[in-house]
């Protein structure tokens, strides 16, 4: 697992710090990291850092964030926390779970 | 005191029992909840589930070296903790030495977004690895339904918890999982269709302004179960179920006698007094004199070296302690000696359940050799006649069970039998009963034994006379006598009677057949 560490202007409103709790590779959990990577791909254009933690290896994180539902994909930063659940199959609602959709419309609108 | 269970005997001993600690609740489940499994305890808000739950945990942690794990869906642990502190339980003591584990499962819906196929996977790692902390054996979701607000898709959730209880049972976790009782259902979201071992439905009612609380075992697999409601309360100690305290009528009785204190009344009585262990009823009218009969019963008890419980619900101790001494019985030796210990409060103080609690305490704490209560009348005002002759019925039942000796007044009108006696003459053994008897303008006290179970009693009529040294018997014709001297003699003979000739008669001929008779022999 890599430890969270804010790099230096990692800090700003554009930058994601992403964590996708998994437990152990399940099909589900291989499908939403997968999906995590494509839609950060396309959609966040190398501002975001994703930890994958796996919950059978480090149960302890499980209280931290509040995990309860696997896998649970939890928006660090930027702030407010969110929390998307499920294998992220429905890429608009990560979208609008990341509040990604405004930053599209703007995008489509310019 | 120990604790009878009065259905386990009948048990095959098929299914294990966790026992809760919790007094009354391990007698009507015959010994606890089933070990490994699931419970539900479910009610409505505010009825004491958490409270249920938190004890079963703390008590597990305590008394029977089974650590605990909570998770707690609705309140931190902080609040909880707090929550149980008034109760005595020090859940951050118990967290510190690792008797039990607490997480707090925090579920904010407008955080979390849905998107495809998920599983509580989650739930169940930190179950485990709470359970993993501590070596927990006892478990409690309180409330595992939360989960049905923070989460969208109930097709999931009801999967999930099915799974759930499933895994619980394989890990033979004995747990309990709390449930808000639903609209014709026993839990809103249905949770007693996946678990079938336990269910137990609590009430909080409000009878009269005075507030009750009592609990049902609704079903319990393997188990013969008492399956009446059972009043229960939460004090300073936590919870304790009020069972009825022998449902088969199983104890053991005395052949060994009390005397009464009055050496008179001791020979209407066989010229012993009443049995060990016996219930007794003094009734009268008021100024009858009752409250001197038990006084003087108490301070024989202890002459004797025994110690008894005196519970007034009329006067304060010390008017009673003063009054006393005018009649020559001086409480204070036997408080100083820790023989005598006696308790007032107000009737109307409590509910009619929070008063047999009380006096269960006291009994427990003190363990009286007997016990007086002046006047068990004043119960009424607290409850329905009812409820009262309920509560009387497993009081009497739980001081037979622990062959203590219960002297209860209780006040009637003059020259009547209170309909409220009616009701519990049947669980008396010795009844004495005291009356006023108006001579020309003077008023004489006069004493008869109305029942006394087991025993020759005397059925005479006998003058009360109350002097500045105790209690006396008149002889047994002296109501009469008096009579006699003041009227006519001849006027009463045809219309008295048969008894009453005999006896006048022996007042006639002055004879000393008169002391015989007021012996008691019969």
């Amino acid at each position: 697992m890599k430890k969270n560490s804010k790099a230096p202007g990692a800090s700003g409103d554009n930058h994601f710090q992403l964590r996708l709790y998994v437990a152990g590779q399940t099909p589900r959990s291989l499908a939403a990291l997968s999906n995590l990577r494509r839609i950060c791909a396309t959609h966040l254009d190398g501002r975001y850092r994703i930890e994958v933690i796996d919950l059978i290896k480090n149960p302890q994180l499980a209280q931290g964030d509040q995990i309860l539902a696997i896998p649970t994909l939890v928006r660090n930063l930027p702030k407010p926390l969110r929390k998307i659940i499920g294998d992220l199959s429905d890429t608009e609602r990560v979208l609008v779970g990341l509040d990604l959709r405004d930053l599209q419309a703007r995008k489509a609108g310019a | 005191m120990a604790r009878r269970n009065t259905i386990a005997h009948h048990d095959i001993p098929a299914l294990e029992k966790a026992p809760t600690g919790i007094p009354g609740l391990d007698q009507i489940s015959g010994g606890g909840l089933p070990k490994g499994r699931t419970t539900i305890v479910c009610g409505g808000p505010g009825c004491g589930k958490t409270m249920l739950g938190l004890e079963f945990l703390v008590r597990g942690a305590t008394e029977f070296n089974e650590p605990g794990v909570l998770i707690a869906f609705e309140e931190t642990p902080e609040e909880m903790a707090r929550n149980v502190a008034s109760l005595g339980f020090d859940l951050k003591d118990l967290a510190d030495r690792k008797k039990l584990y607490l997480d707090y499962v925090y579920l904010e819906p407008s955080e979390i977004q849905e998107t495809g196929e998920y599983d509580l996977e989650g739930l169940f790692i930190r179950l485990q690895h709470a359970v993993d902390k501590v070596g927990a054996k006892r478990v409690m979701l309180d409330t595992l339904e939360a989960l049905f607000s923070g989460f969208s898709n109930p097709g999931i959730l009801r999967a999930e918890i099915r799974r759930l209880f499933r895994w619980i049972k394989e890990k033979g976790f004995t747990t309990i999982v709390t449930a808000e009782k639903g609209e014709g259902t026993l839990t809103r979201h249905g949770l007693e269709e996946y678990v079938s071992d336990c269910v137990i439905l609590l009430d909080h009612r409000i009878t009269e302004q005075i507030s009750t609380r009592r609990m049902r075992i609704v079903k319990y697999r393997g188990t013969k179960h008492g399956a009446d409601e059972y009043p229960f309360l939460i004090d300073e100690h936590g919870m304790s179920v009020l069972p009825v305290t022998s449902m088969d009528l199983q104890h053991k009785v005395s052949n060994q006698r009390v005397p009464t204190g009055i050496p008179d009344l001791d020979a209407m009585l066989e010229r012993k007094g009443y049995f060990r262990g016996s219930s007794i009823l003094v009734s009268g009218a008021a100024g009858s004199g009752k409250t001197i009969l038990a006084a003087t019963f108490a301070e024989a008890a202890c002459k004797r070296g025994e110690r008894c419980l005196y519970i007034g619900f009329e006067e304060s101790m010390d008017q009673i302690a003063r009054n006393m001494k005018s009649v020559g019985i001086n409480f204070e030796p036997w408080v100083k000696k820790d023989l005598l210990v006696h308790r007032a409060w107000r009737p109307t103080q409590y509910g009619i359940e929070m008063h047999l609690l009380r006096i269960h305490k006291l009994i427990e704490k003190f363990k009286p050799d007997n016990i007086v209560i002046d006047p068990i009348t004043n119960l009424i005002t607290a409850s329905t006649e009812k409820d009262v002759h309920s509560m009387l019925m497993r009081l009497m039942d739980f001081l037979k069970e622990n062959g203590v000796t219960s002297l209860f007044t209780s006040l009637s009108n003059v020259g009547e039998i209170a309909e409220s006696e009616v009701g519990i003459s049947s669980l008396i053994d010795s009844w004495i009963s005291l009356r006023y008897t108006e001579i020309f303008g003077k008023r004489h006290r006069g004493l008869f034994v109305l029942k006394s179970r087991g025993m020759a009693h005397s059925t005479q009529l006998r003058e009360m006379i109350i002097t500045s040294k105790g209690v006396k018997l008149g002889p047994a014709n002296a109501l009469l006598a008096y009579r006699d001297r003041e009227r006519d003699p001849q006027a009463d003979i045809d219309s008295a009677p048969v008894t009453k000739k005999v006896q006048i008669k022996s007042v006639r001929r002055g004879s000393p057949s008169k002391t015989r008779s007021a012996r008691g022999a019969q």
